[in-house]
Parts: C-alpha cells; structure tokens; sequence
C-alpha cells in the first residue's frame, strides 16, 4: 500500500525505538467518527486535549495536539465514510491513530501540497476545505504516517512528544 | 480594547448571556476557512468570521478565543448560542462586512494577531 513518512529531524532514533517496542499506554481511549457529522466532528480532539490538559502537559504542546487531532477527525468526517480514532498516552508522547472506512487517497503527495482539496460543496460551505489539513497536521507533529490506496481506507498515525 | 469598545464600535449585538464585557482584547484574526485560522492562530485572538455552523465553536476548544464577532449581519442558532455559552465563549453580531469590522478594529489600535 503507498505509503508516506514525516519523522522531525532529531526524532528519527527515538521514534523507531518507540514503533518497535510497541510499549503499554497509560491511558487509551477510541472515538467513533461519523461520515459528515459536522455537529459532533471535533468531540474527540476536544477531549483528548482535555485529558492531556489535566495530565500537565503545556500549552505549546496542547495546541500543537488539538490542531493535528482536529485537522485528522475533520478529515474523516469530511471525506470518508466514517471511521475510528485511538489516541494513546504515553508519559513522554501522545500517539494517536485513525483509520477511516474508506474510498482511499488517490495520491498522498498531491494530498500533502497546501492548497490541494477534494472537497464537495457540503464541505465547503462548513469553512473546510482549504486545502491545508495534511500540511497543518505535519506542521504541528513530530511524526506523521499515512498508509492509503484508493478504493480501499487510508491508515493516519501521528505522534506528538512532550519534550 | 475591551468588548464592550468592540461592540460599541462594530454598533453590535452580543448574543451570549452573562459576558464579561470589560475583557481585555489584545489581537484579532478574520477568516472564513477554518484551517486557515487553525494556522495562522499562535496566541489568544478575536475570532472575525462569517461562518455559523458549531465547528466555528469547536475551534474554541483547540485554540485560545477571546470571542467570535459574526459578520455580514450572520447570527446563529440558539443551539450554537447555547454552546457557546457552556464554554464562556462571547458571540457578537455585526450588520458589516469583514472588511469594514477589520477596518474598523484595526484603526481603533486592534492588532492583528501573530501567525
């Protein structure tokens, strides 16, 4: 399946350490995004925002997670026919997963460049579509990975560090 | 700037019950396209925007917002009006465009805010 890789440039080690150990979370909770829910779109990258609020993690990082997080579920909610989001909290990082229903990117490259959008009218008219999701999400993460064919689902994982 | 200078000189209605209209504004922002104000917004901001649908109310919850001023003489639903409220987030109405209320904040000494 094509796929694409952003890893921050000082992370490389401590994120290939991190996806092979495959270590226990502290905490792990899963949200159910609908196709074209616009009133409840959000619900999750609010509460996982909230959660790392309340486990101290500052501001910068927060905003850095709201934004990558709500980029991804507006995406789901936009696009796809549904899907489901994972966000697991490790002491160090946040690793959050999404994986949609479906149709599949045509191509991850052109859908990286700002400004690049497929999105309908419906979509637009809800001040989305600007074409700036994925680069937003990259913008805002230390580690971004899209596994997607079309006419299949596409596969997002993102990790944040605290550090 | 206060909110309450920002409703005076945006001649506006504030939708949202219990305000606090002596709130200290210090920058804004005015777009209708959602990332785009996910992008450009680093530090609280005065959210300017024609858009009415509760994603514009979510954004609240990723980002920092003194308030969202509604222009073009936009207004949403009470159900929005209501979660905003949940969230002590001022709603403002103004009957002008983006333009003039952004004209007119900006030469009332309202920064735009760093993006």
């Amino acid at each position: 399946m094509p796929e694409y890789w952003y890893i921050k440039p000082g992370y490389e080690e401590r994120t290939r350490k991190f996806l092979e150990n495959k270590p226990q979370p502290e905490v792990s909770s899963d949200f159910e995004i609908k196709e074209h829910d616009f009133v409840n779109a959000g619900m999750a990258s609010g509460e996982i925002k909230l959660s790392l609020k309340r486990l101290g993690v500052k501001s910068e990082i927060l905003r850095r997670v709201a934004i990558a997080a709500y980029e991804a579920e507006i995406n789901i909610a936009a696009h796809s026919k549904g899907g489901k989001i994972t966000a697991d909290i490790f002491p160090e990082l946040i690793h959050i997963k999404l994986q949609d229903n479906g149709p599949g990117l045509e191509d991850i490259e052109q859908c990286m460049q700002p400004g690049f959008s497929t999105a309908n009218e419906l979509v637009r008219e809800m001040g989305f579509g600007a074409g700036l999701g994925l680069p937003n999400i990259k913008k805002n993460t230390d580690v971004m990975h899209i596994e997607s064919e079309y006419g299949k689902t596409t596969f997002l994982e993102i990790i944040i560090y605290f550090e | 700037m206060k909110l309450k200078e920002i409703l005076e000189a945006l001649e506006a209605e504030l939708l949202t019950k219990d305000a606090d209209l002596d709130t200290e504004v210090s920058c804004a922002f005015g777009s209708d396209l959602i990332s785009d104000i996910l992008h450009c917004t680093k530090e609280k901001t005065l959210l300017l925007t024609g858009l009415t649908n509760p994603q514009v109310i979510r954004l609240s919850d990723m980002i920092d917002l003194y308030g969202i001023v509604f222009v073009r003489g936009k207004k949403p639903s009470p159900e929005i009006v209501k979660m905003a409220e949940e969230r002590q987030l001022p709603l403002i109405s103004t009957q002008y465009t983006l333009y003039k209320t952004s004209g007119i904040l900006f030469n009332k000494g309202l920064r735009s805010c760093k993006i």
